[in-house]
């Protein structure tokens, strides 16, 4: 297949380029780039005019729920909302049934991607046996096998001594730790951000020095192992200012943050009445939080934007509150909150944007990054910034739908998501083979 | 023509002063009924509802049982322990079986906040809160308002001391929101481990010395408190609890003469609260009670009374 | 509300009729010994007060005057989109023995009277109860029958008889309309 991406703004500040051109794609792999160029012959042209043309985009917080909990979520349906969000690759998190701590779960994850997946998908292992805190798992033989990082997504390692063994063992395969931050002793209970809108409401509040501890734990850890350790999901002002201090101090640490944390606050458990969808783990936190971490995404101390895309069956969330599955979508509204909250606003640049969403994260985990440059493999997201559009519900390709976004207006929407040279989405429409 | 524009009653932050005043107008007038011979009208004759109690309780239960019924509604009651819950049926599947029955209104008490406001979006029955973890007990709520009321004639500038686990407090959110809408100086007293964090912000004082909370108070609203929270370190024993947070009679005196002493019941006494001041003449907790049926008669009238909502 | 299309009463024919029930009291119960008056919400009420007055005047003795807040009992709750206000009832003195007279503005379809019946004996046992309006407007839907009336008046069903008293509406006069 061929398909020649006209007249777009090509944007990939990794390799200097900023400029109005086309794009050839042959075989896969980016065999043109340049004003003019012909069409005759070519499968498919994208009109890209007014659009920005970016190396693919990577999200690598992507709860996949294979195996085990594929009502949540599978192969095809995670894949399809993620080159719907235009992402042409992601990265998946163990914490499965059973958890992702072998080569055989690895392997699986890896093959059934390989045969029914839309996009890229690079696994993670657990960092300890069954992610119980224990037993390191062989994480040595699970790098051969395919993951890009360990972690202990939802599960946290609670001994901090066993985290730095982990540090120390997978420092030498020159693998990134992701860590949950979260000190469940101080969490427990909780089920939304501990403040004054969880006395209102009355509900168990987390509070966020739960995070905290382990957040300046991790930085501390990293400094004295020279690990990599990588703060998923920050949402706290402390947390950004420890990552901060952390890198000054010259620890190889980086950090995420969500969409959601960098748009929402705790008011929005009350805003939406108790609704089940704003619950999440690090919950969204106050005003400050929020600014901090947009702060920390402007300076930098904040890598990578990342999902935490998490979907869950709606019996697990038409429940109380307390007893509702933490977690929601976040994909498809990627894109649109990021465009909408950082770049309209001029927090961000657009190419800011394409380094925190395409180029790091492929970095953060030692993958290539993608690259709008010829000979190289053709991932591309091609974006509409100035698009206004609303989430629905009914468009969306996840198979869970428990997001606090459907209803809202945005700005910015991926136009098409191309993987190795395959059209993958098309104006919002998945493109199957 | 009045009424409550609202299918449900799940606490009193959202409430305005017009429906809290239609509330608790309307129950002072019903209260005749339950005080006369013939405790009975046919007002809700044909309707029917039901209260589902996902937590132990005599008081709250049975004064809506009452209340229904003296308005001659039809009341059945379902609690956890002979409930399908027991079979892991879900909430929202006990509801909606429940009102698949024809109910009318839905009377719930549940251990999770929110729980009522979850059932509301998805029920088209009435729904009324009758305590959700600690988040709000509205009718406890407008039963303590409509005892200061009837005792100070005005809720407005009046210092109400509420005193003890404000933290895990239903009964003390209700009060925050409803009394702090008619401009009363509330004042929350209790050990810091169990005072909420962020009240102030809705303009409440906070303290954790109880005779700054007792000082010049007209009311003094003193809250159970729940012995297992011992289990979770956030107070040593009852006796620290009582030295330093307990209202005993020296304490009340700190209060004005008159001041009022309130408390929503079961009192653990010789803990939170002396039986001296708790059997005294400041007392008004059985007068609370006696409210308490009026109060919930007032809101069944209001929501079931009609037909069709408009 | 439009103009009225006639005027059935004014304040002097309305101040007349009152005379005349009060004396027909009297007579039908010689005396007012045992006699009590309870008006029907709203203008029942002050209605009851001017009887009292009027029978004060002829008999020179107070007698006792109830209101009465049919709310409750009305049957036609479920009709309504919204419930209306409850009032107070109050009715102070003893029942049992007492003859009560029920007073109202207008007797129409029997409903309210029916009601209020039902709220009366629910608060006690008088020995007998009677019933005074002031206009008896016709279309019983009810066996009831007013004991006292001030003005019989035939009207369709298309029609609303208003009864304004000076205590509510400033000034006495009872007047037709058509309905809306």
């Amino acid at each position: 297949m061929t398909i020649l991406i006209r007249n777009g703004r090509l944007i990939d500040p990794a390799n200097h380029i900023d400029q109005l051109a086309d794009i050839f794609i042959k075989n896969g792999r980016i065999a043109a780039i340049g004003e003019g160029l012909k069409d005759n012959g070519v499968d498919k042209v994208i009109n890209a005019r007014g659009k920005v043309v970016a190396p693919g985009f990577i999200d690598i917080h992507v709860h996949l729920r294979v195996p085990g909990q594929e009502y949540k979520e599978d192969i095809r349906t995670g894949t399809a909302a993620a080159v719907r969000g235009g992402f042409v690759g992601i990265v998946c998190m163990p914490n499965t049934n059973p958890v992702i701590d072998n080569v055989p779960l690895v392997s699986y994850v890896v093959n059934l991607a390989r045969e029914q997946g839309l996009c890229k998908v690079w696994p993670t292992g657990a960092i300890t046996k069954g992610s119980k805190g224990e037993q390191l798992a062989e994480i040595g033989d699970m790098k051969e096998a395919g993951i890009v990082a360990i972690t202990d997504d939802g599960r946290p390692v609670t001994s901090s001594e066993t985290m730095r063994q982990a540090m120390i063992y997978a420092k030498q395969f020159d693998l990134m730790v992701m860590d949950h931050a979260e000190e469940k002793a101080i969490s427990a209970g909780g089920a939304m951000h501990y403040g004054k809108v969880s006395s209102m409401l009355g509900i168990k509040g987390i509070p966020s020095t739960s995070e905290e501890v382990q957040v300046a734990r991790d930085v501390l850890l990293s400094l004295e192992t020279g690990a990599h350790v990588h703060i998923q999901h920050i949402s706290s002002r402390q947390s950004v200012a420890l990552v901060r201090w952390g890198k000054q101090m010259g620890a190889r640490v980086t950090c995420e943050a969500t969409p959601h944390h960098f748009t929402l606050t705790d008011q929005i458990v009350a805003d939406l009445n108790y609704s089940t969808d704003t619950k999440m783990n690090p919950p969204v936190r106050e005003e400050a939080d929020r600014l901090a971490i947009i702060a920390g995404i402007a300076d930098g101390t904040i890598d990578i934007i990342a999902t935490d895309h998490a979907p869950h069956h709606i019996d697990e969330k038409a429940v109380e509150y307390q007893d509702a599955a933490f977690g929601i979508t976040g994909l498809e509204t990627s894109v649109g909150l990021t465009v909408t909250k950082l770049v309209k606003p001029g927090i961000i640049s657009l190419a800011q944007m394409v380094t925190m969403m395409s180029t790091r994260p492929a970095e953060l985990v030692g993958l290539k990054a993608p690259a709008l440059v010829e000979g190289a493999e053709a991932d591309i997201t091609i974006i509409d910034v100035d698009k206004s559009w609303t989430v629905k519900a009914e468009e969306m390709a996840s198979k869970s739908l428990n997001s606090p976004f459907i209803g809202w207006e945005l700005t910015g929407a991926p136009h098409a998501t191309i993987v190795g040279g395959k059209l993958r989405m098309l104006e919002q429409q998945v493109i199957g083979e | 023509m009045p009424g409550l524009k609202r299918k449900d009653i799940l606490g009193l932050r959202d409430m305005t002063t017009d429906e809290i005043d239609l509330i608790l107008n309307t129950a002072e007038t019903l209260k005749d009924i339950a005080t006369r011979s013939i405790k009975k009208v046919p007002t809700l004759r044909g309707k029917a509802y039901c209260t589902l109690f996902y937590e132990n309780s005599t008081r709250t239960a049975k004064s809506f049982e009452l209340a229904g019924k003296y308005l001659g509604a039809d009341v059945i009651n379902v609690s956890a322990s002979s409930s399908s819950v027991k079979k892991g049926e879900t909430l929202l599947d006990t509801a909606r079986n429940l009102e698949a029955m024809g109910l009318d209104a839905l009377v719930m008490r549940h251990p999770a906040g929110g729980a009522p406001h979850m059932l509301a979006r998805h029920l088209s029955c009435s729904v009324i809160n009758a305590g959700d973890g600690m988040h709000e007990h509205p009718t406890q709520g407008l039963l303590d308002m409509l005892t200061i009321r009837q005792q100070k004639g005005s809720l407005k500038g009046l210092k109400v001391a509420i005193v003890g686990d404000i933290m895990h407090s239903r009964v003390a959110r209700s009060n925050i929101y409803g009394l702090t809408k008619y401009g009363a100086e509330v004042w929350l007293a209790g050990p810091a481990t169990l005072l909420p964090t962020g009240f102030e912000e809705f303009g409440v004082k906070v303290t954790t010395r109880v005779e700054e909370a007792l000082e010049g108070a007209d009311v003094v609203n003193v809250l159970r408190l729940q012995l297992e929270r011992m289990e979770k370190s956030l107070f040593p024993t009852v006796a620290e609890y009582h030295k330093f947070w307990g209202v005993t009679p020296a304490r009340l005196k700190l209060a004005k003469a008159n001041a009022l002493l309130m408390h929503p019941g079961p009192m653990n006494r010789g803990v939170e609260i002396s039986s001296h001041i708790a059997d005294g003449n400041q007392s008004v907790i059985l007068e609370q009670v006696t409210n308490g049926v009026a109060v919930r008669m007032a809101i069944l009238y209001l929501l079931m009374g009609g037909g069709e909502a408009a | 509300m439009g103009d009225p299309k006639a005027m059935l009463m004014d304040g002097n024919q309305m101040n007349r009729a009152l005379s005349r029930i009060a004396h027909e009291v009297i007579e039908r119960n010689k005396g007012i010994e045992h006699v009590a008056l309870v008006g029907i919400r709203r203008r029942g009420v002050p209605l009851a007060h001017r009887l009292a007055e009027k029978l004060k005047e002829f008999e020179g003795r107070d007698v006792p005057v109830g209101t009465l807040d049919i709310t409750l009992y009305r049957d036609d709750l479920t009709e309504l989109a919204s419930v209306p206000l409850v009032q107070k009832s109050a009715v102070t003195f003893k029942l049992p023995g007492t003859c009560v007279i029920l007073v109202d503005d207008v007797l129409y379809t029997g409903r309210t009277v029916r009601a209020a019946l039902d709220a009366l004996l629910d608060i006690g046992r008088p020995s007998v109860i009677q019933l005074a309006v002031l206009i008896d407007r016709g279309h019983r839907e009810l066996p009831i029958r007013a004991d006292y009336v001030g003005k019989n008046v035939p009207t369709s069903k298309k029609e609303m008889v208003e009864v304004h008293l000076s205590d509510i509406d400033g000034e006495d006069f009872v007047a037709l309309y058509d309905l809306p």
